[in-house]
């Protein structure tokens, strides 16, 4: 039959494709993440789910035929990044359409049949999510108009795959063949990927429009043999071309429905799928033939070689697809446009006969609870519909004619008996097809009669009936395909393939005939041959075949062994001796490497640029004393840090009273009010934390040689890293400012954010998505300081009460648990009635931060640290039974507020935190400003409040637990309601 | 002016530095609050040194050269905080592992 284009579906309403293309691709995953969150794993309703979805997609794949059938394209472009030529590109022509099609169908009629197949015991709710998941993938691979968006589909399908392999995780096996597939799929999609960036470089687009219409710009290009290379590996890895075949058998663990959907219809598709796809714009070329033709030729004869000799069924279904997806790929490699014809046409018959067998293999593993070949026979009496069915379409895949595998197979013999001026080509092809169709011919009768024909099985634990009705429905609507297609494939199939071989070959269409009778010509020589040639191999052999162990002949020709061998020495060997060569789990070490890298990349960066330093022009005495002593106090905090921490801790206060100053001395009074406070909150924190800490005193003979070195090393180290700072950062203090951001700032303030309090008004309005930022990690700090001292175990030597403490004791019984109650009656107090003061001066800040120094951050570390004030007078217990803190919910609050402003704005149309601000007139305080940033800021405060009192009390309140200690097995004694346990 | 800042960040990340990599938990933590100091002072000199800069606007329409910049200051008040976080974090971190571990030697191991 020509290409006739005026078979029409008649005059559906067209769907719009902006709206059809992407629901597509997207609603699969919707489903997918619908399905997941259902009530519990086991839910069956999920089943359901994905049925209605299938059922939908396979509906509107349909209908979206009569728009592509004359060849248009559709595309729905949402653009993403436009300047780089990254979009979300999808893109329906015949070839996509018809691969559509199989994906949304086939995935249908997987779907009940795996209704039937799963087990209630399964965790159904997964397989089903995973299997809508894979759907998408896959169709987004299709319908990929983007070529590195196909790449990303790509592995997408890849990685769905591994998790569908690997569905029974529980199992060894299952486990060992879906990271054997990630592997080697994964490997090729990122080689596959490699090569997409190449050809999108050598074209000049990324867009497969651009990209197939650029003629023989790729072909010619100097990079086409690597862009090749990558291509094909990425091709030949998902379709299980020789030496990479391995991995499919390995997949066949995944449960029978996924092995029917992804590793035969479908995934392993995808592989001839892309060389079909760049088949206009790469195939010209003597690479391309060689490679791609005897990879795919050698494929076939070892597939279905290998297929003879398997016990498994599955196994056996698996390398015939090995050997088909062969086929397939040798036709692609033969470059002639007659020979994509054929190779598109046995895409499609693969998919309806192999996964209606694989599905009748699942029924017979699910009935007679076996695979094995040898245990298996005479169930033509026990099943006669599923026999019938699997019969037809084990003919229909050895090429039995009137069944569409005829039909294709035909086509392909027609090509590779062309007549090729090369001898070696013209022999090999005709020669191996022939020789691959006995096989082929072979291994289907060895399914057909060890399984259903023979004596009735002896070694079966029940015995087998037919399975519900409903399970073998998929099976016969398949069945019924092959035969359709195989006696009528004008009707059948004609329009549908010939817009996909239109979609690909475009003007190079050429005239193909799909009748079923050529005439007695030459191809049809060869199908009898090949008829009869596996009957003969197989009537005189069929009980060795049975009992043969392994394969012979190839048995050395082991990929999988080379690739076990390669990960194992890969992963453990090599990495074992690359961490002991370079890795070290000491601190210290890696520590030095690090400031060592960063200075020895520092001074290579600022070496040439330092210029000349000028000298000094003016010297302050009084900030020159604030540094004399803020330097001694640094160099003796470093000093005095290892046996006295107290005083180390002291000293290093006095740097940060230095660095407060410098604050205030330089026009930053919130930074320096801002760092007063933070200093005051870290020393508390620290003076908790000391407690815990064990006693440490000198060694009195002295440091031993080798911590002396390292010592000096060190030293060195610092005083470099030291002198190189101050280098640079004299250097950049001496020479002008660049022109920068914070003109606009400072012009800006008040006009747009209404304060003149430039800092407050960038952190709380210009530069508020910081402060969201921060204050979440301020809440999440809290919240991590709270969570592991819930569970602190002190060790034993710092679990009793400390020295101080019992000394106290002994003296007054009791006091030695609130000091400041005994000793310091009267400091107490005012810490006491300060509170009120404190809380006030805190609201004081907060209201001023946008106008003057102050803000949501100063206040509240003033407000935790009225708390403490308290928590100092009165002592922990004290404070807890009298003040209820609530530091979670402040830190909630907060966070909410301060989204919530910002959400404000976008409801009003205004980006997220866009502040609005007025002047409202309150009586008696006068003119008040009423920006929102007010209330961001006030959520800022509730958060650093609630942060700050979380974490203080929570290390306070450890004082008065009575610890656990680690490592001991003692029931814990509770104190009270002891909410911090 | 400008040397004694310089000298002052020096002297700051030297001293940080050199308790970064000693072995106790304690003089790392030190260490640490050192040299974020050193770091504030490096980021508020890249907006370069101005004293008596007024900080605050006076009116809409004043010129804006006479202001200190306020970009370092907003990134350095950032990073007070953060740092305080960072403290805060670390020294329940130490003492976690000092409880689990028995020692407050930064590999966990030794005394």
């Amino acid at each position: 039959m020509a290409i006739d284009s005026s078979l029409r579906t008649g005059p559906l309403p067209s769907i719009p494709t902006d709206f059809a293309l992407p629901l597509l691709c997207i609603l699969p995953f919707l489903a997918s993440v619908f399905v997941l969150a259902a009530p519990g794993e086991k839910y069956r309703g999920a089943a359901w789910v994905t049925a209605v979805v299938a059922a939908i997609l396979s509906l509107l794949s349909l209908a979206l035929f009569p728009s592509i059938a004359n060849g248009e394209v559709l595309i729905s472009r949402i653009e993403w990044i436009p300047q780089l030529g990254l979009n979300l590109t999808l893109r329906l022509d015949g070839l996509a359409w018809l691969f559509a099609v199989l994906i949304t169908c086939i995935g249908f009629l997987v779907v009940l049949y795996a209704r039937y197949y799963m087990s209630p015991k399964d965790p159904i709710a997964r397989f089903h999510a995973l299997l809508l998941a894979f759907m998408g993938a896959m169709l987004g691979l299709v319908m990929s108009g983007n070529i590195i968006q196909l790449a990303i589909f790509w592995e997408l399908t890849s990685l769905v795959s591994f998790l569908l392999i690997g569905y029974w995780y529980h199992r060894g096996d299952a486990r060992d063949g879906a990271r054997m597939a990630l592997i080697i799929t994964g490997t090729g999609g990122l080689a596959l990927f490699v090569s997409m960036l190449i050809i999108g470089r050598i074209v000049g687009s990324y867009e497969l429009d651009d990209v197939l219409a650029s003629g023989s710009l790729i072909v010619e290009s100097p990079l086409y043999p690597v862009a090749l290379i990558l291509f094909l590996l990425g091709a030949f890895t998902k379709s299980a071309q020789f030496p990479f075949q391995f991995w499919l058998p390995n997949a066949m663990t995944a449960p029978t429905p996924v092995s029917a959907y992804l590793h035969s219809a479908t995934m392993v598709k995808a592989g001839v799928f892309i060389l079909t796809r760049f088949w206009p714009v790469m195939h010209d070329h003597q690479l391309w033939f060689w490679i791609v033709t005897y990879t795919g030729l050698a494929t076939l004869i070892f597939g279905a070689y290998t297929a003879l000799f398997q016990r498994d069924l599955k196994g056996l279904l698996a390398y015939s697809t090995i050997s088909h997806l062969g086929l397939i790929t040798t036709l692609l490699g033969m470059g002639t446009p007659l020979a994509a014809v054929a190779a598109i046409f046995h895409i499609a018959n693969h998919a309806t006969f192999k996964a209606s067998l694989f599905m009748a293999v699942g029924i017979i593993d699910h009935e007679t609870g076996t695979r094995d070949v040898r245990k298996l026979s005479g169930l033509r009496k026990y099943m006669p519909f599923t026999a019938t069915l699997a019969i037809i379409a084990s003919a229909a895949m050895a090429g039995v004619p009137l069944l569409n595998g005829f039909l294709s197979k035909e086509m392909f013999f027609t090509e590779t008996a062309e007549f090729d001026p090369n001898v070696f080509v013209n022999l090999s092809l005709p020669i191996g097809a022939t020789l691959a169709g006995m096989l082929s011919v072979a291994y289907s009768i060895k399914f057909v009669h060890g399984v259903f024909f023979g004596p009735p099985p002896t070694e079966l634990e029940k015995v087998p009936h037919e399975p519900p009705a409903l399970m073998r429905r998929p099976i016969e609507i398949l069945v019924l395909i092959c035969l359709a297609v195989g006696i009528i494939p004008g009707i059948t199939i004609g329009p549908y393939l010939a817009a996909a071989v239109r979609s690909v070959l475009g003007a190079e269409t050429p005239y193909y005939s799909l009748s079923v009778w050529h005439g007695f010509n030459l191809p049809l020589i060869m199908s009898i041959i090949a008829m009869v040639g596996g009957a003969v191999i197989y009537v005189p052999y069929y009980r060795r075949l049975l009992n043969v162990d392994g394969v012979p002949l190839t048995r050395g020709l082991v990929g999988q062994r080379v690739f076990e061998r390669l990960l194992v020495t890969a992963t453990n060997r090599w990495a074992r001796h690359l961490v002991g060569a370079f890795g070290t789990q000491r601190l210290q070490p890696q520590i030095f490497v690090v400031i060592f890298l960063a200075l020895a990349a520092g001074i290579a960066a600022g070496w040439t640029r330092m210029g000349n330093l000028p000298l000094p022009d003016s010297f302050d005495p009084v900030l020159g004393l604030v540094w004399l002593l803020g330097g001694i106090s640094a160099v003796a905090a470093a000093q005095q840090a290892k046996f006295h921490r107290l005083a180390s801790m002291i000293l290093m206060g006095g740097a940060g009273l230095a660095t407060c100053l410098t604050f205030a001395w330089f026009s930053a009074p919130d930074l320096a009010l801002t760092q007063l406070l933070a200093e005051i909150a870290t020393t508390v924190l620290i003076l908790l934390g000391l407690r815990w800490l064990p006693k440490r005193s000198p060694v009195p003979e002295g440091t031993p040689l080798v911590a002396r070195l390292r010592r000096y090393r060190d030293v060195s180290l610092a005083g470099l890293v030291g002198l190189a700072t101050a280098l640079a950062s004299y250097a950049i203090m001496t020479r002008s400012a660049p022109e920068g951001i914070s003109d606009f700032f400072l012009a800006n303030a008040y006009k747009e954010g209404g304060g003149t309090n430039v800092v407050n008004v960038m952190l709380v309005d210009f530069r508020g998505f910081d402060t969201m930022g921060e204050i979440t990690v301020l809440g999440v700090v809290a919240l991590t300081v709270f969570g592991l001292l819930r569970r602190f175990r002190p060790a034993s030597d710092s679990a009793e009460r400390p020295e101080q403490q019992r000394v106290l004791d002994d003296y007054a019984p009791g006091s030695g648990d609130n000091v400041a109650d005994d000793f310091l009656r009267i400091p107490a107090l005012i810490m006491n009635w300060m509170f009120p003061v404190v809380v006030v001066v805190a609201i004081y800040m907060l209201m001023r931060g946008h106008d003057l120094p102050g803000g949501g951050f100063i206040a509240g570390i003033i407000m935790s640290l009225a708390f403490i004030l308290q928590y100092l007078a009165g002592g922990t217990r004290w404070v807890e039974e009298r003040l209820r803190i609530l530091p979670l919910l402040w830190i909630g609050w907060g966070l909410l507020l301060a989204l919530l402003t910002g959400l404000g704005a976008m409801v009003l149309g205004a980006p997220f935190l866009t502040s609005a601000f007025a002047y409202a007139d309150i009586p008696l305080i006068g003119k008040v400003p009423m920006a929102t940033a007010l209330i961001f800021d006030l959520g800022v405060f509730a958060l650093v409040v609630g942060a700050t009192v979380l974490m203080l009390i929570a290390l306070a309140h450890q004082s008065i637990r009575r610890p656990k200690v680690a490592g001991s097995n003692k029931p814990k004694q509770r104190v009270g309601a002891d909410k911090w346990n | 002016m400008e040397l004694t800042l310089a000298i002052a960040i020096g002297v700051l990340s030297a001293s940080g530095v050199y308790l970064l990599l000693r072995p106790r938990t304690f003089q790392v933590i030190i260490g640490l609050s050192l040299v974020s100091y050193a770091v504030n002072l490096f980021i508020l000199s890249m907006g370069r040194l101005r004293m008596d800069a007024a900080p605050i606007l006076s009116g809409a329409d004043a010129n804006i050269a006479d202001y200190a910049d306020p970009v370092p200051q907003a990134l350095v008040l950032t990073a007070i905080v953060i740092g305080f976080a960072m403290t805060a974090l670390f020294l329940v971190v130490l003492l976690a592992a000092r409880g689990l571990s028995g020692s407050d030697h930064v590999d966990g191991k030794g005394d």
